[in-house]
């Protein structure tokens, strides 16, 4: 596995099989009276988060907390970029600090990137603008494959505002690479530019339309599940639909089309990657529903991100890991005590 | 994994089954009695020799005795020095370990620190009554005052030996051998 997360295309299938296989062990952890394990003591975690969010920051701090490493939140506002510092200079005065991990969350597309370029630590991308948000991904992954199983071949809708949407693009990558079939649904003033060619060359489909998807007469078929999308109202600076009613009615999971979904599959999961804009996106009723699964979702992020922070930061002291050396393949295979010394 | 050319069995498949039905009467003895008993296996093999141990305890004592799988992984005092292993889930019977007497099960034990991890992960699903270890083999070298309570057989082995444990289950045979070092 690399060194950094900062696009789910830096995980190949394998590698996020064993973070799925490790994050269930990890939730297992979340329903016992001690929810600590000392994999993590001596790491250092820093949460650089220069926007505003509750889960993932959270989730990530209580995901390292839990893990033992010691996690230390710092914000944009009260940093010393609200003075003037570059993000290249601040990136690397904390790294300087001698932290084995940099979890980043930035409005500019690429910022991640670009500070693993600069940082000797690993950097996690915790949401990069527009661009990726590859351990959101890897959570709803985990939480489909909890409830549907293999996702060989099922069907997944991903619908809204796909311009502005990190979660629909790590999203699409995360469920191919595990077999999915995805469509994607946005209306055209939505839909990112030059999606045709990226939907043809990676074999996923895309619609303006909802309802023919939701009906299962879209070239995939019947759905296995829906992930709702944000409107980003703080992204909207005008003109991508008339009005909120007008968006509500095409694309949102209004209360007409869960029945609908729900007589034709009564097991179709809903999810929202969150914070919902309850009425807009997604009715009151389609957030509450049994099919909802928005709050599995939540749950699952603590999991999933103490799985990604473990893969990362418990081998090698941080090292890019290479292939297993014979001495551990043979403890490994033939006795326990042979591979822990 | 192939076992090297020059390994010579020490355990054969009748010995392992005789080794495990041993190990099943002490158990018993000392516990006096299946009340209240849970195997956990380390994994991988520990499992399976769990299993085994089981089966072997209730074709004396009749009744099922809870079996279990203890994933020590996220314990470890080594993750530090090699590539990153995917962490498996523990299951742990229904009824608990609470107040029960834990008998783990390994397959081999040498230096004691899978067992020392085994503890710390332990402890943290609960609190057994007692904690006792039964291995398939002793090859020594402990690096932690750690013993085991059954063992199926000891095997004084130099450092620069490796034990071979095969199962059945894993493998699809039933046999320990040992390789490397000088002959014996």
């Amino acid at each position: 596995m690399t060194r950094h997360l900062i696009s789910s295309a830096d995980l190949g299938r394998a590698d996020v099989e064993a973070i799925l296989e490790t994050a269930g062990s990890m939730h297992d952890l979340q329903r016992r009276e001690v929810k600590k394990v000392p994999t993590l003591r001596g790491r250092t975690v820093i949460n650089f988060f220069f926007e505003d969010s509750t889960r993932t920051r959270s989730s990530f701090e209580i995901a390292g907390k839990w893990m033992s490493a010691d996690t230390i939140n710092l914000s944009g506002k009260g940093s010393s970029t609200s003075k003037g510092e570059s993000l290249r200079d601040t990136a690397m005065t904390v790294d300087a600090m001698a932290v084995d991990a940099l979890v980043m969350r930035h409005p500019a597309s690429g910022a991640a990137h670009q500070v693993a370029q600069w940082v000797r630590c690993s950097v996690i991308n915790a949401g990069d603008g527009t661009h990726e948000h590859p351990t959101q991904a890897l959570l709803d992954a985990y939480t489909l494959r909890s409830r549907l199983g293999d996702l060989d071949g099922k069907h997944v809708a991903i619908v809204g505002d796909l311009t502005h949407s990190r979660v629909f693009r790590s999203n699409v990558i995360t469920l191919k690479k595990l077999g999915a079939r995805v469509t994607v649904v946005a209306p055209p003033t939505l839909m990112p530019s030059g999606i045709g060619a990226w939907s043809a060359a990676d074999d996923f489909a895309t619609s303006w339309e909802l309802d023919p998807v939701l009906a299962g007469e879209h070239e995939h078929g019947p759905v296995d599940a829906v992930m709702m999308l944000r409107v980003q109202r703080e992204r909207m600076s005008g003109g991508y639909f008339p009005t909120a009613r007008e968006y509500t009615v095409g694309y949102g999971l209004t209360r007409d089309r869960l029945e609908t979904l729900v007589a034709r599959n009564p097991e179709v999961l809903v999810l929202h990657p969150g914070p919902m804009n309850r009425g807009l996106e997604i009715a009151p009723e389609a957030a509450d529903s049994p099919q909802s699964v928005v709050l599995d979702q939540v749950s699952a992020g603590v999991a999933v991100r103490m799985a990604v922070l473990y893969h990362l930061l418990a081998g090698d002291d941080g090292a890019p890991s290479g292939p297993p050396s014979p001495a551990t393949l043979a403890g490994a295979t033939t006795t326990n005590e042979g591979a822990v010394r | 994994m192939p076992i090297p050319g020059d390994a010579r069995d020490v355990l054969t498949a009748d010995e392992i089954s005789r080794a495990l039905r041993r190990i099943g009467h002490e158990i018993l003895e000392r516990n006096k009695g299946a009340d209240d008993l849970v195997l956990l296996g380390i994994p991988s093999r520990g499992v399976p020799l769990a299993r085994r141990l089981a089966a072997a305890i209730a074709s004396v004592e009749g009744g099922e005795v809870p079996v279990g799988e203890l994933d020590i992984t996220l314990h470890r005092d080594d993750l530090r020095r090699g590539p990153v292993r995917a962490a498996h889930r523990s299951r742990i019977p229904a009824s608990g370990i609470d107040d029960r007497v834990v008998v783990l099960v390994d397959d081999v034990l040498y230096s004691g620190r899978t067992i020392r991890a085994a503890l710390d992960a332990l402890s943290e699903l609960g609190r057994p009554r007692a904690v006792r270890l039964a291995v398939l083999v002793d090859r020594g070298h402990r690096e932690l005052p750690i013993r085991a309570d059954h063992v199926g057989k000891n095997l004084p082995t130099s450092r620069d030996e490796r034990v071979h444990v095969r199962l059945t289950e894993t493998d699809g045979l039933d046999v320990v051998r040992i390789s490397g070092g000088e002959a014996r």
